[in-house]
């Protein structure tokens, strides 16, 4: 039985199992619904979290969308509310609404090269996509992720990296924009892994997420691949307050963040990217 | 003749060069000749002659800025199937980073001057050099900037100290849900929380003072 309320601006209580520390400012928290229910989710949405006499903040599921029995957060510490989640431990309760949004298709890709390019922390809404693509191999062609991170200290999810990487079906590229000599990978801009290829560009499908200027220049880079704008997708992110298109704080030109994304077909949002106002 | 072969082979098979014209990978092989160096071992130094660039077989390449009492900074790293400098094109010829072999490295070097010689008589062949360095060139300047642009957040100084993070759990603590403080203090976290306090302390004693 699900947990979730069909009131969307409900929150619902859910109680933090545990937190994991993954960067200095970077935390991943398992909660499970306080009634005991079940939660589900597809790959690519998000949940407002609540931090009791706080706030509430969207953060993407990071977790497995296979997985009912909880749900998981990784959340970098920036502002007020996700300062204050950090400031959770294992027991403290939080109210949860979702899950909000569109979601990374990837049944939709099945017979298709895949291809995940994630940059910093987008690595997480990225993560059940990855997930559920590994659980489903045998309808892919070539699966790729490829990942850029600020130093090798700001890699996110490295153990779970390194066991993909360490798979046959896979291929994992990482590079980080700067490191010093202890750091024996890649550095460089993650658009060069792209660039590097190992994918049929004609059949790939893309999922990219990361700031909003990387997922440009990836998206340019993947066109030059020869990789159609239909086939790569990208997940936005807005200031999201109500999660389901009523407030129009995430208001991006005719689309709401929150309810028409975050994951978006490149093609249809191309435009959008280069202008300034928006 | 042996090795001549060899070596338009390898120019051939190398990517940046791949699909040239066969008369002038001909001219390129008289300045061409392999090499191999050791990991740990400089292809070229910083403020050194750009007398050479390379395009690399095997192996890593770092390209590193040295930081005085630092370790180095590497700013690229350049594989198999890329190629490696580019000074040499442009006066005054002088290497500004330091190129590192971070695995055994093989690579193909070009000699700058039988080059630019070579280039100079023969506009085809300076065309066909140029017009296949200037989009490298481009491509590792846009890349340049986006690491200035330092996308992926905010660096180690910026990160919330303990100390705020002690403080931070404080005022969630403290809030119970209902004092709405806790969200105006959180909401600044750059001002420490306790100093915060300090300068409300001191604006209530004053207010205190002026009604008294």
């Amino acid at each position: 039985m699900t947990s979730m309320p069909k009131d969307p601006m409900l929150p619902v209580p859910f109680r933090i199992e545990r937190v994991q520390r993954e960067l200095s400012d970077t935390f991943t928290m398992e909660m499970v619904a306080k009634d005991g229910g079940t939660f589900s989710f597809k790959a690519g949405q998000f949940n407002m979290l609540y931090v009791f006499g706080v706030g509430e903040v969207p953060i993407s599921i990071s977790g497995d969308p296979a997985d009912r029995s909880k749900v998981v957060h990784t959340t970098r510490a920036v502002g007020a509310v996700t300062k204050a989640l950090d400031a959770l431990k294992a027991g403290d309760e939080i109210g949860v609404r979702g899950p909000f949004g569109t979601d990374w298709p990837v049944e939709a890709a099945y017979g298709h090269d895949l291809v995940f390019v994630a940059g910093g922390v987008g690595l997480a809404p990225l993560r059940p996509a990855i997930y559920q693509a590994m659980a489903n191999r045998e309808k892919f062609g070539r699966v790729v992720v490829l990942y850029g991170a600020r130093t090798p200290e700001d890699i996110l999810f490295k153990k779970e990296l390194e066991r993909w990487r360490g798979r046959f079906d896979m291929d994992v590229g990482v590079t980080v924009d700067r490191a010093t000599g202890k750091w024996s990978g890649n550095v460089g801009v993650v658009t060069k892994l792209v660039a590097r290829g190992g994918f049929d560009p004609l059949h790939t499908t893309a999922f990219v997420c990361g700031p909003e200027v990387m997922m440009r220049y990836v998206a340019a880079e993947l066109e030059k691949k020869g990789v159609a704008r239909s086939s790569v997708w990208v997940s936005m992110e807005r200031n999201m307050k109500c999660g389901c298109g009523l407030c129009g704080h995430c208001q991006w030109g005719p689309h709401f963040v929150c309810k028409d994304g975050p994951v978006f077909r490149y093609d249809r949002i191309a435009d959008m990217f280069s202008i300034r106002e928006l | 003749m042996v090795q001549t072969e060899t070596l338009g082979r390898v120019i051939d098979e190398h990517p940046f060069f791949q699909g040239i014209d066969a008369g002038l990978r001909e001219l390129l092989v008289g300045c061409a000749k392999n090499e191999r160096f050791e990991v740990g071992e400089f292809l070229f130094r910083n403020g050194g002659k750009a007398d050479k660039f390379f395009l690399v077989r095997a192996g890593t390449v770092a390209v590193e800025v040295d930081v005085p009492g630092k370790p180095p900074i590497i700013i690229e790293t350049v594989g198999e199937g890329e190629v490696l400098g580019w000074s040499w094109i442009v006066a005054p010829h002088i290497a500004s980073f330091d190129a590192r072999a971070m695995t055994l490295t093989r690579a193909l070097s070009f000699d700058a001057k039988c080059l630019l010689k070579k280039m100079a008589a023969d506009p085809a062949l300076g065309y066909e050099v140029l017009r296949r360095f200037v989009p490298v060139m481009a491509h590792r300047l846009q890349a340049s900037r986006m690491q200035m642009l330092d996308l992926y957040g905010p660096d180690g100084e910026d990160r919330p100290a303990k100390k705020v993070k002690i403080e931070v759990v404080k005022a969630v603590k403290g809030s119970k849900g209902k004092n709405r403080k806790a969200d105006a203090l959180l909401a600044a976290p750059e001002k420490p929380l306790k100093a915060t306090r300090k300068a409300d302390k001191e604006k209530a004693s004053k207010k205190q003072k002026k009604a008294g």
